[in-house]
């Protein structure tokens, strides 16, 4: 049975180079003709994007609907092919890794997923679900996962006597909370968070992204942090990358990208952001006035 | 005399395990020419109020109580035939998704007409001419051209457009705007928000904003309705609102909202609101935020429902520990 690592004992200093992304590239072909196919162009998802993430560190990928953010997340996974680039995990090349060794890698890179009504089998109890990764893993016997699974329900705050129940009979956040847990049965390194709280109301969405920020510190935890909503991005994030359109536009310290953004994209995606504080209703519309062109809709 | 005046309306939906108490004793006013939000989270009754008032509630839900005062007549005893004159031409409406409440085999062309032809009268002609004008008037580029194509050829945000567009033609006194941009990315959304804003000043509508996000009415609303489980818990116009929440609720709310220009939110933790909203089935039986309020301690709060009270002009709030009357820090445990 596996204790979760806790204080110090993180598997890498905090500080330390985790996960290294280079010029990474998804392109998915566009293809046409009846019986042979025959690619005539590109979705550039991801062109071109590079960022380092270090161990105890939380980098904030952001960007609207079609940018590529969940795409780079899947790609990091392994879960997606990239067409082109290097995904580097503590020194680890991960793209050029057979099944069977990148088997081995999953243990230590998890993800939670947005949507928390669809992520989690109906058919399975909360219990088999939690402990679903350890006997994929091999991991302990049937009694000690079980043990695992409650442990780890305690920690992420979800009742453990609910173990033998399903997940329609919880909550939007309770099952979130399930998602959590099974993301940390394998006591991961890194955690992709893609879209976490997104399908949450504002009062439970508080709730988790504490406990996201309680685990990081109580495990030393890693977090690549997906999502379009601004503000959540910054509670979240120290580094904080801006995807548009496949690309990064900006990329740097969270304090920094939000206080004084260089680029124009990421300067009108800030100010779009409803901000609640009637006061400034004026200046906030004027303020989005001036970046009309950069936020035309495409038609 | 305002242009609705709603009074004391319930909705309840009937169910194997008991009545489901969706909206249980709403009133509010919506002013000509003013924009009023209506926050609160899924299940709070927000959606139901503005259906009730429509006549789309279905079985087995049931408007139990109330009155709907629109243009001298009360909209909930209005037969379907004329809640069919109101409904797109005295009122129009707007729903969540543009994805599915456009019909995906019309054109935007035959639909906007449809509804000017229905109500107006209008002949085909003038009603092309006028819907090359209310795309025009949401901001749609080459407008004639358009006419033509079918809806998968807009995007989110321009779809969302035509449904103003629709929603306008006949030039309602009242719009009704169900959670209109959450369907939008922000920078769309924030072009939606900035259209609905324009139009009501123009024609001088009032209108409805239904919405879980208080970025979005304080953009948007001079007046301002928090619901919670069923019930309105505060109102109040907006400045005051933001500036001065009165209920825990409101406050809690506001607080576990991160925000894009706080400083130093990375170390912090959010404050949430513990527990979740209660069932309506059988809700608290006097409170309904009392289970989760941080102030609700050793009195009455779980004994004496608390009534709706202006404790000072324009803002009223339903809570026995409104955050002007607090003496002292809060005596229950978190």
């Amino acid at each position: 049975m596996i204790e979760p690592r806790r204080g110090a004992d993180i598997g890498g200093a905090r500080g330390e180079l985790l996960l290294s992304v280079k010029n990474l590239k998804k392109y998915f072909p566009i293809k046409e003709g009846v019986l042979i196919d025959r690619t005539v162009d590109y979705v550039k998802a991801v062109d071109d994007v590079s960022f380092d993430i270090r161990t105890g560190e939380t980098l904030g990928l952001v960007g609207e609907s079609g940018s590529g953010k969940s795409t780079t997340g899947f790609c990091v996974l392994q879960l997606l092919k990239p067409t082109s680039g290097s995904v580097l995990f503590d020194g680890k090349e991960l793209t050029t890794m057979s099944k069977r060794e990148m088997r081995a890698i999953r243990r230590e890179i998890q993800i939670v997923f947005q949507d928390p009504y669809a992520s989690l089998n109906p058919r399975m109890t909360v219990g088999d679900i939690v402990s679903e990764p350890l006997l994929i893993h091999s991991v302990g016997s049937r009694r000690s996962r079980r043990r695992s699974a409650e442990q780890l329900l305690e920690v992420v705050g979800f009742n453990p006597d609910f173990i033998n129940r399903y997940p329609h009979e919880f909550s939007g956040g309770q099952r979130q909370r399930i998602g959590i847990a099974r993301a940390l049965a394998l006591n991961p390194r890194l955690i992709v968070c893609d879209e976490p709280v997104s399908a949450l109301d504002v009062s439970i969405q508080a709730q988790i992204l504490n406990l996201l920020k309680d685990l990081q510190i109580e495990f030393g935890l890693t977090y690549l942090f997906i999502a379009h909503d601004l503000a959540v991005v910054r509670a979240m994030s120290d580094q904080i990358a801006v995807m548009n359109r496949g690309k990064i536009v900006e990329y740097g310290p969270a304090e920094k990208v939000y206080t004084d953004p260089q680029d124009k994209y990421s300067q009108a995606l800030l100010a779009a952001v409803p901000v609640p504080d009637p006061r400034r209703m004026r200046e906030r519309r004027a303020e989005r006035q001036k970046h009309k062109d950069v936020l035309a809709e495409p038609v | 005399m305002a242009l609705l005046e709603v009074r004391d309306l319930h909705t309840f939906f009937k169910t194997r395990v008991g009545e489901v108490r969706a909206v249980d004793g709403v009133s509010f006013d919506v002013e000509a020419g003013k924009m009023l939000g209506i926050v609160g989270e899924s299940g709070c009754g927000k959606s139901v109020t503005m259906l009730s008032l429509m006549g789309l509630v279905q079985p087995p839900g049931r408007v139990v109580e109330g009155t709907a005062h629109f243009d001298g007549r009360d909209l909930l005893k209005l037969g379907n035939r004329q809640l069919e004159d109101v409904r797109g031409h005295l009122i129009g409406m707007i729903f969540q998704d543009p994805m599915t409440s456009l019909n995906p085999t019309l054109t935007i062309g035959t639909q906007i007409t449809e509804t000017l032809r229905r109500h107006l009268g209008m002949n085909r002609k003038d009603a092309n001419k006028r819907a090359v004008e209310l795309l025009e008037e949401v901001h749609i580029p080459n407008a004639a051209r358009r006419l033509d194509d079918y809806p998968h050829r807009y995007s989110g945000g321009m779809r969302q457009r035509v449904m103003i567009a629709i929603a306008i033609s006949c030039n309602p006194k009242l719009l009704i705007a169900d959670e209109p941009t959450t369907a939008l990315d922000v920078t769309v959304q924030a072009g939606v928000l900035d259209l609905l804003h324009e139009l009501r000043s123009l024609h001088d509508m009032g209108v409805i904003i239904i919405t879980h996000d208080m970025g979005v009415v304080a953009e948007t609303a001079n007046d301002i309705i928090v619901m919670y489980a069923g019930q309105i818990v505060e109102q109040a116009p907006a400045l005051d609102l933001f500036d001065n929440p009165e209920h825990p609720y409101t406050e809690a709310l506001l607080a576990a909202l991160p925000q894009v220009e706080d400083e130093n939110v990375r170390d912090g933790r959010l404050l949430s609101i513990p527990g979740r909203p209660p069932d309506l089935i059988a809700p608290p039986p006097a409170c309904r935020f009392a289970p989760r309020c941080m102030y609700a301690g050793h009195d009455d709060c779980a004994t004496v429902a608390p009534e709706l009270r202006e404790v000072r002009p324009g803002h009223w709030v339903r809570s026995a520990h409104p955050a002007s009357e607090r003496a002292a820090e809060p005596v229950g445990a978190r």
